[in-house]
């Protein structure tokens, strides 16, 4: 159309010229609006290859948590479930789900499913659930070019959203059926930033306002909102410190921070925390700073002696600090401000969470991040991740400040614990496309003016001053067309390597769903192990609807949602002393194991082995964790019992007690007729490849109910007490 | 058509009394009771035993213990309601029998009243064993007393009864039970089994043949000479260490404790085994409970879900069995308890003497998974152990006050701010 409709005025010249220049926007435009469009697909696309390799399944473990209650908010209505006092979980304790999650998630697919319904397309709930890690993967790419646009320009925008599309570090937590609070949360959390940057930038209350919103979003998703809300003081604290207080920061940190706490306050979960927590204390000391700066400027203005401005100055600011320091003292010794929490604490020192709570160190994402992750999970970015430092200091602007700051904190946060990688995979995508795209446009534009040298011959009347200018600076350096070539050149083979790096990765590595298991056969085949899901459905049909199952904290979000039973503990973790006692009829005799067991009701007990399928996660290698926190509250069970020369082993070098502890028996009963692997004795463990130790195991108050195909997991029923004794 | 159906109804109903005769939950006591005899002879030597059973309509089926033809259930159905073995020195039953399947038969709920004597075999011992009781391992040992005897040393005239109206019945025996056979003790993890007639503190379990050339194992009132035992599904248990105790010649002697001046003309034999015989076949003792019924106050129906604070009325129905129907317990220490881990609420519930006992209470201020439970282990009476499980939540969103008077300030200035505030805001935008 616009070929056809430029074509009559060619005959005018200047006009012709001015279409030209038009078109040439639209193309931009249209070009960007495609990019865009392509890395909207290619970033839902990218996260089904679970779907296409197993089936359209909830992955792990918390997520099937998210799926029993989303699937309660959308029967029961939003007042059912905010009220809802669960007596499936934590038996008998019982647990209030709607004042111990974070419903940002739940909610959100819920009104996903509800305007689906409304617009006829009858979907089911978990199509949406499994789905919904994959849109706002997407939306999070728009959100990702717009921040990019604001920091640097467009083209680092678009680059930013192409990178984040693919990245690994943000797909290990978004592909299709991840459905945890992290899928939207990242969303939400760039969401916030960005808006605030632009707050700052403008110095517009509308901006802060949809700032604040947007922190909203981010506190009804997810725990990690506490990072926005040290992070964002920081940044202002900064700013104050290196002299770049404005009025627009004013406008946009006070909006943001009331409005946002007062919103944030909403949230049954987070309640008073934001004027009681200490983690919350920082942004409300800022916020009191950023007052008395304020009142400072003002009195400068009025006084207009510098003298007398620095004795008052020099009162204020100590009794601003004195009084500061004594409400928080106050407030701290009356236990009106909590301390800092145990998760928080080993954020900050990663060696806290070992020495002192066993239940954060035993879940393998908190674990410190081997260097070998970082690669896998950035692969180049790792690299432009400096380059892209460089340039932002190079142009220090208020916004490029902030993203500095958020890639900084973030990388020390990923480096304590390896979950913590997807907070700054957003940073490290941003920062490493202002590197990309500010290599690349400095190279194009040497190789354009290369090109236009010829040309300025001819026609001199354009910008003649400029291009001279650049012919002589080409004539100093004679092979830098070339060196040019080559370096874009370079670039591009990085980043398609990039891309083939993540797509392998997404394929390979985090698309399984971890319930479901594959492994190669002897010919290359794939064999399914699907054991999981199994026995969970052995629960749902063959056990009475009030039995109370007992297994580790791991499994207790997957046996209510997919056994429908009651369970002892979950991943909600909330009671320790619970878990620590599930801990301890695990690991003690089978006599006093029963009698804890009856005191809980349980009816069934369960237990994960991986011994004939060499599946490494089973309880027996989680069972030091259970002795530990089980000796964490009841000091009877050492752990020193459970080794033989400060080494756990199963075989026949084992200590006494593991031989004979609870734990042991249920995984290994009948083991020891079994022959797993060719040319090996019975009761060969392929797990830890030994022989067990004790092959003789007799059950004397449990009885074996249900072992799944594979083995992998166990089901025991609890024996009613002996009749006559 | 018409004719068959009728028929068939017909049979039915003449089948319907022989049905009802057998063991249900709703007529416990036992109808249908094997007697295994080691000799035939002891039929006539313990007739007045085995008739008053069959005066009070038990159908007794004498069998020879080494009958080949001996079983206990036939296609997965037991024949038999209860069992009597007299048969102290039978090593091994004939048929299907051994000590496992008695064991099994008493797991399923029906009772037994096993007897030995001196030399009593293995097979005996064995299955007093899974009972919770120790004969003395010395076979030819049997109780001797030196002070509460009658004529012989052996022959004890024990008066050491266990107070239960329950097992013996309300009238007392006044007479001494005369007893000789071989003592036992019970196992002290069973709290289960105990003792219904001790021996007196001076007695010993030795042999009387031989002289004593180490001193007794079994000696005072540790000896047990009769037991019994409750299994935890009620199914009862008789243990006695003398077959004599059961004989006519027993029965009917009369009795003269050494050095008493009582002589009485008949020994408490009679009165104990009777007494004993009704209380091991249901025919006392026996108690049923209804459903636990729960509601709110003012209400009828029972709730899902209670909230905490909620005023709740509690019931539960018992009766007990009178030999011939339900007739309503009566008593004044039936407790209920409102339990999670640990009781929250336990309360003794008041009785209509129709049967009923009922109380209220309030729920805790806590939240959880609670149960109801009434455990009532009274001696002699079956055990009652009933829950019901009910959740309790905590309040609604909307169940909160609304306005709390002591904080009428706080509202009071946050409207005045927002007033003041939007005046405020008035003088300053036009008041130039």
């Amino acid at each position: 159309m616009g070929a056809k409709k430029a074509s009559p005025d060619l005959l005018n010249s200047s006009f012709s010229f001015k279409s030209l220049k038009l078109k040439t926007k639209q193309q931009e435009l249209l070009l960007r609006v495609s990019i865009l469009g392509l890395v909207y697909v290619l970033a839902f696309i990218a996260r089904l290859f679970s779907v296409l390799r197993y089936e359209s399944m909830i992955h792990e473990f918390d997520p099937y948590f998210n799926y029993r209650t989303t699937l309660y908010l959308t029967e029961k209505g939003f007042y059912e479930f905010w009220n809802w006092f669960d007596s499936e979980s934590w038996y008998p304790l019982g647990r209030i789900i709607g004042g111990t999650l974070y419903p940002g998630l739940m909610v959100t697919a819920a009104l996903i499913y509800w305007t689906l319904r409304f617009l006829r397309f009858f979907v089911h709930i978990r199509e949406v659930c499994v789905l919904t890690a994959p849109f706002f993967a997407s939306n999070t790419t728009i959100v990702a070019y717009f921040f990019g646009k604001e920091i640097w320009d467009t083209g680092a925008g678009l680059v930013a959203a192409a990178l984040i599309a693919i990245c690994p570090g943000y797909i290990s937590r978004s592909v299709a059926g991840s459905y945890d609070n992290e899928a939207v949360a990242i969303f939400a959390l760039l969401l916030t930033f960005y808006l605030f940057v632009k707050a700052v930038k403008t110095g517009s209350l509308s901006w802060a306002l949809g700032s604040a919103f947007g922190y909203f979003y981010m506190v009804s998703a997810w725990g990690g909102y506490v990072f926005i809300i040290n992070l964002v003081p920081l940044y202002v604290l900064v700013l104050l410190i290196t002299g770049r207080y404005s009025m627009r920061l004013y406008v946009a940190y006070n909006c943001m921070y009331i409005l946002g706490m007062l919103l944030a306050m909403q949230i049954r979960f987070v309640g008073f925390q934001h004027v009681q927590s200490g983690e919350h204390m920082g942004a409300m000391g800022v916020f009191l700073l950023m007052q008395v700066f304020y009142f400072l400027d003002w009195v400068k203005y009025q006084l207009n002696d510098t003298k007398l401005f620095q004795t008052f100055l020099r009162i204020t600011v100590t009794s601003a600090i004195l009084v500061g320091g004594i409400a928080l003292g106050v407030g701290t010794a009356s236990g009106y401000i909590s301390p800092w929490t145990g998760r928080f604490y080993s954020l900050l020192d990663p060696t806290y969470a070992k020495d002192h709570i066993p239940i954060i160190a035993s879940v393998s994402e908190h674990q410190p991040t081997a260097w070998s992750s970082f690669m896998f999970d950035y692969h180049i970015l790792l690299f432009l991740f400096p380059a892209g430092l460089y340039f932002c200091f190079k142009r220090l602007s208020d916004a490029t400040i902030f993203i500095v700051m958020y890639g900084l904190t973030s990388l020390y946060f990923a480096g304590v614990m390896v979950r913590l990688i997807l907070v700054a995979t957003p940073a490290v995508c941003l920062i490493s496309a202002i590197a990309v795209s500010a290599t690349v446009k400095n190279l194009t534009s040497l190789l354009r003016t290369k090109q236009k040298v010829p040309q300025t011959g001819s026609t001199k009347g354009v910008g003649s001053s400029k291009s001279s200018s650049k012919v002589t600076l080409d004539q100093s350096q004679p092979f830098q067309k070339n060196g040019a070539i080559a370096l874009l050149v370079g670039v591009f083979y990085l980043l398609s390597r990039y891309a083939i790096h993540c797509t392998w990765v997404t394929s390979e590595a985090y698309s399984s769903p971890s319930i479901v298991l594959a492994a190669r056969g002897a010919h290359g085949n794939r064999i399914i192990f699907d054991d999981y899901r199994e026995a969970y459905y052995w629960l749902r049909q063959n056990t009475p609807t009030d039995a109370k199952v007992m297994s580790w904290w791991d499994y207790g979000y997957q046996i209510t949602a997919m056994g429908n039973r009651t369970v002892i503990v979950d991943n909600n973790t909330w009671n320790n002393t619970h878990i620590a006692t599930v801990g301890r009829a695990m690991s003690s005799y089978e006599d006093e194991a029963y009698d804890i067991m009856r005191s809980l009701d349980v009816n069934y007990v369960l237990v994960v082995f991986g011994g004939v399928t060499g599946y490494s996660s089973d309880d027996i290698n989680k069972f030091l964790w259970m002795v530990r926190i089980g000796g964490g509250v009841y000091p009877v069970i050492k752990e020193p019992d459970y080794l033989v020369n400060g080494e756990f082993r199963v075989d026949k070098g084992a200590s006494p007690k593991m031989l004979n502890c609870l734990m042991y028996k249920l995984c290994y009963y009948r083991f020891g007729e079994l022959v797993t692997e060719y040319g090996k004795p019975t009761g060969y463990d392929r797990a830890r490849g030994v022989e067990i130790g004790n092959k003789d195991i007799k059950l004397e108050h449990l009885e074996e109910a249900y072992t799944t195909s594979n083995w992998i997991v166990r089901i025991y029923r609890v024996k009613p007490p002996t009749n006559r004794l | 058509m018409m004719n068959l159906s009728r028929s068939v109804a017909l049979i039915s109903l003449f089948l319907l009394p022989l049905l009802t005769f057998s063991f249900s939950v709703d007529n416990p006591t036992d109808r249908r009771v094997l007697v295994l005899l080691d000799d035939l002879s002891l039929k006539s030597s313990h007739s007045i035993f085995f008739s008053t059973l069959k005066s009070r309509g038990f159908d007794l089926d004498f069998k020879l213990a080494e009958d080949s033809k001996l079983a206990l259930q036939r296609y997965g159905q037991y024949l038999y309601d209860g069992l009597i073995i007299f048969a102290p020195s039978t090593e091994r039953f004939g048929g299907s029998l051994d000590s496992k399947s008695i064991a099994e038969f008493v797991d399923s709920g029906r009772d037994l009243i096993l007897s030995a004597d001196t030399s009593a075999s293995d097979l005996i011992r064995g299955i007093a064993l899974e009972c919770g009781v120790d004969f003395d391992e010395d076979s030819s040992a049997m109780v001797i007393d030196h002070s509460s005897f009658d004529g012989d040393h052996t022959l004890i005239a024990a008066d050491d009864l266990v107070k239960s109206h329950a097992i013996l019945g309300k009238t007392k025996i006044e007479a001494p039970v005369l007893f000789r056979g071989v003592a036992h003790s019970l196992n002290p993890t069973n709290n289960l089994v105990l003792k219904v007639l001790s021996a007196s503190p001076s007695a010993y379990s030795a042999n009387p043949s031989s002289k004593l050339s180490s001193p007794p194992q079994l000696t005072g009132s540790a000896i047990s000479l009769v037991s019994v035992m409750q299994a935890r599904n009620n199914a009862r248990v008789v243990i006695s260490g003398s077959l004599q105790l059961f004989s006519d010649r027993l029965l009917r002697s009369s009795v003269q404790k050494a050095g008493s001046p009582n002589k009485y003309e008949k020994s408490g034999n009679e009165q104990f085994v009777t007494e004993l015989s009704k209380w091991v076949f249901h025919e006392r003792g026996h108690l049923k409970a209804g459903s636990l019924v729960h509601h709110r106050v003012g209400e009828t129906d029972e709730p899902a879900i209670y909230r905490i604070k909620d005023d709740l009325e509690f019931s539960v129905e018992i009766l007990e069995w009178s030999g011939k129907s339900w007739e309503p317990y009566v008593a004044d220490d039936m407790q209920v308890q409102f339990y999670m881990m640990s009781p929250y609420v336990l309360k003794t519930l008041s009785t209509d003497k129709k049967g009923l006992f009922h109380t209220s209470f309030k729920v805790p201020d806590v939240y959880g998974v609670f149960q109801f439970k009434v455990e009532y282990e009274k001696l002699g009476y079956t055990t009652l152990s009933l829950s019901k499980q009910i959740p309790v939540r905590p309040y609604r969103h909307n169940e909160y006050e609304r306005f709390i008077p002591t904080a009428y300030p706080y509202y009071g200035a946050c409207f005045t701010t927002m007033a003041g505030f939007f005046v405020f805001s008035f003088v300053y935008l036009y008041h130039k």
